[in-house]
């Protein structure tokens, strides 16, 4: 309870910070509205007023959830304004996505620990890409695949595996790297051979590190997938139901989808977080 | 597939050998880890090159990269001016505003450990959400031209900077708190002379991971709207005709802005933090 109170409050703060600033940004159109019609509305009848305008500037929170609700409970979950439909789409796509660049990652830590060259010309090129928005570049593979007629699932899948595999690939190689110098000359006192070492020693003692890297790597297959809905014509997916509600002005629209890909994200990260949770028990490895 | 694309292959061996030969024998010199990472690069190329012309990939598929080199030859004057107006308005001005913003909260929040323990577990929720997907709404609200872009880098770089710089305020230990109170300094002066330099490499580590942040941020805000210069409209644009020379012009130069704005973050840290551990090696 110690732990929830000071988040609470925070989140408390928030949302009347939120309240305030919606009375603040709408209350424009609201005086435009009365001059129009030659009125003159008290302090209480604006503050009604941008409660629940059609398209708000800054949404109050309780519309956004009211979107949200009706995204995922109003309609039926195969109609085209489900938000379930279109959550649906986004995450067959960054599983996709994220299970390539995990596994590539992974294969290729292994490769760059048992091999020296490998090491010293891929592990540079892999930290600077790091360094490159290649995010930005997303909407543009989209539709050079698509004039290729690959479209649908697979090319936003390449995006986010992409995202997803420099994370895993970091920190699977600082993982199998962390058995120290101890342990390792004990399994060659053992006259253990590079196999027998790799799946005793080493790949265990990475597990902490690849569910760490898991936990990044999903986040930004998520991110991936929307920015790669982003470009005209997608009419699938959270992220196009972002870039249609910027079309249309339709501002509750852009923050329900927001809001779903938010919790969207923070439920893969708890699933990875309890996946870990068991696994590390099972292993012995408790924190 | 024709002479080149078999030439590149070869060459493609050839340097493999040649790189697996020198770190065997050679594994610790700096020269050869240069050598090594280098030669592979330009291996990459090479096989592009090669396989691109041997194959006969059609440009809109796949430029070669002599193509995009002479693409950025002869339209330097067009990537600059994206690049001015993306960088360093969009993304300078929002990474700087930011992180200063950021900074700031820390050593306010800082002095309470009822709102640090309340911001922490929100700022790493949302660092892990994706926030690039509130820059449809802020270029409705701020236009299309640069401040829009600078406040969804704004939005972007204020919390990993803040979890980070929030970590390093906490980074002393008590022996080193409880020598300032015996010297019985002020809160200032403990917090210029010990806390905010033990909270220097946690800062930087924000700090460098925000660089790639601010350009995506920048950039990608560039789909929603944007005046007809900027690196993100010139992206799209320049796909919808087909050019993708320029689209890959586009790209090399915000690699090349990620990693020399990366690098000049990670010299400014080795200036800055010449006094810890990992810097010293």
């Amino acid at each position: 309870m110690s732990r929830l109170l000071p988040i609470l409050t925070v989140l408390a703060a928030i949302v009347v910070l939120w309240y305030g600033a919606a009375v603040g940004l709408n209350s424009q159109w609201t005086y435009d509205q009365a001059a129009r019609a030659g009125a003159e509305p008290t302090f209480v009848d604006v503050i009604e007023d941008t409660m629940m305008q059609d398209r708000p500037v800054l949404p109050a929170p309780h519309q956004v959830a009211e979107g949200l609700w009706q995204g995922v409970a109003g309609q039926k979950i195969t109609s085209k304004r489900s938000l379930v439909y279109h959550g649906w789409i986004t995450l067959s796509a960054t599983m996709a996505g994220f299970a390539l660049g995990a596994a590539a990652g992974l294969l290729l830590a292994v490769g760059i620990v048992h091999s020296r060259a490998m090491d010293m010309s891929v592990m540079p090129w892999a930290i600077a890409s790091q360094t490159i928005p290649i995010l930005a570049i997303a909407p543009m593979v989209i539709v050079v695949l698509a004039s290729l007629g690959i479209k649908g699932l697979i090319p936003k899948a390449i995006i986010a595996a992409y995202l997803s595999f420099f994370p895993v690939l970091v920190g699977m190689v600082k993982g199998l790297r962390a058995p120290d110098a101890m342990q390792l000359d004990l399994l060659s006192t053992y006259n253990a051979s590079e196999p027998q070492a790799f799946w005793k020693l080493r790949l265990p003692s990475s597990m902490p590190y690849l569910f760490a890297s898991l936990k990044v790597g999903i986040a930004s297959a998520l991110v991936g997938t929307i920015v790669a809905e982003l470009p005209a014509g997608a009419t699938q997916g959270l992220g196009a139901r972002l870039l249609s509600g910027s079309y249309y002005g339709q501002t509750v629209q852009i923050w329900a989808a927001l809001f779903g890909a938010a919790i969207l994200a923070a439920g893969l990260v708890v699933i990875v977080g309890v996946i870990e949770r068991v696994v590390l028990r099972q292993m012995g490895l408790v924190r | 597939m024709s002479w080149q694309g078999w030439a590149a292959v070869l060459f493609w061996a050839c340097t493999t050998a040649v790189n697996f030969r020198l770190a065997a024998r050679w594994p610790k010199a700096r020269a050869v880890k240069l050598f090594v990472a280098a030669s592979f690069g330009v291996t990459l190329l090479v096989l592009w090159q090669g396989l691109v012309r041997g194959l006969e990939v059609s440009p809109v598929i796949l430029p070669a990269p002599t193509d995009i080199a002479a693409k950025i030859g002869e339209s330097l004057d067009l990537l600059w001016l994206d690049f001015s107006q993306t960088i360093l308005k969009g993304a300078l001005g929002g990474y700087l505003i930011g992180c200063g913003a950021a900074v700031a909260t820390a050593i306010l929040i800082d002095r309470s450990p009822f709102l640090q323990r309340g911001l922490l577990p929100v700022g790493n929720f949302v660092a892990a959400l994706p926030i690039v997907g509130i820059a449809p709404i802020l270029v409705m609200w701020f236009g299309f031209d640069w401040q829009s872009k600078a406040a969804v880098v704004v939005v972007m770089v204020f919390f990993p900077v803040l979890v980070n710089m929030v970590a390093g305020l906490a980074a002393t230990d008590a022996l080193q708190r409880d020598l300032m109170a015996t010297y019985s300094a002020s809160y200032w002066q403990a917090l210029v002379k010990l806390r905010l330099p033990a909270a220097m490499p946690f800062l930087f580590n924000g700090l460098k991971i925000a660089t790639t942040l601010a350009l995506i941020g920048a950039i990608v805000a560039e789909f929603f709207g944007s005046p007809t210069r900027g690196m993100g409209f010139r992206i799209s644009t320049a796909v919808g005709q087909l050019d993708l020379p320029l689209v890959w012009a586009e790209i090399a130069v915000a690699a090349l802005a990620g990693s020399g704005f990366f690098g000049l973050m990670a010299l400014i840290e080795r200036a800055v933090t010449f006094w810890h551990p990992s810097q010293r090696s």
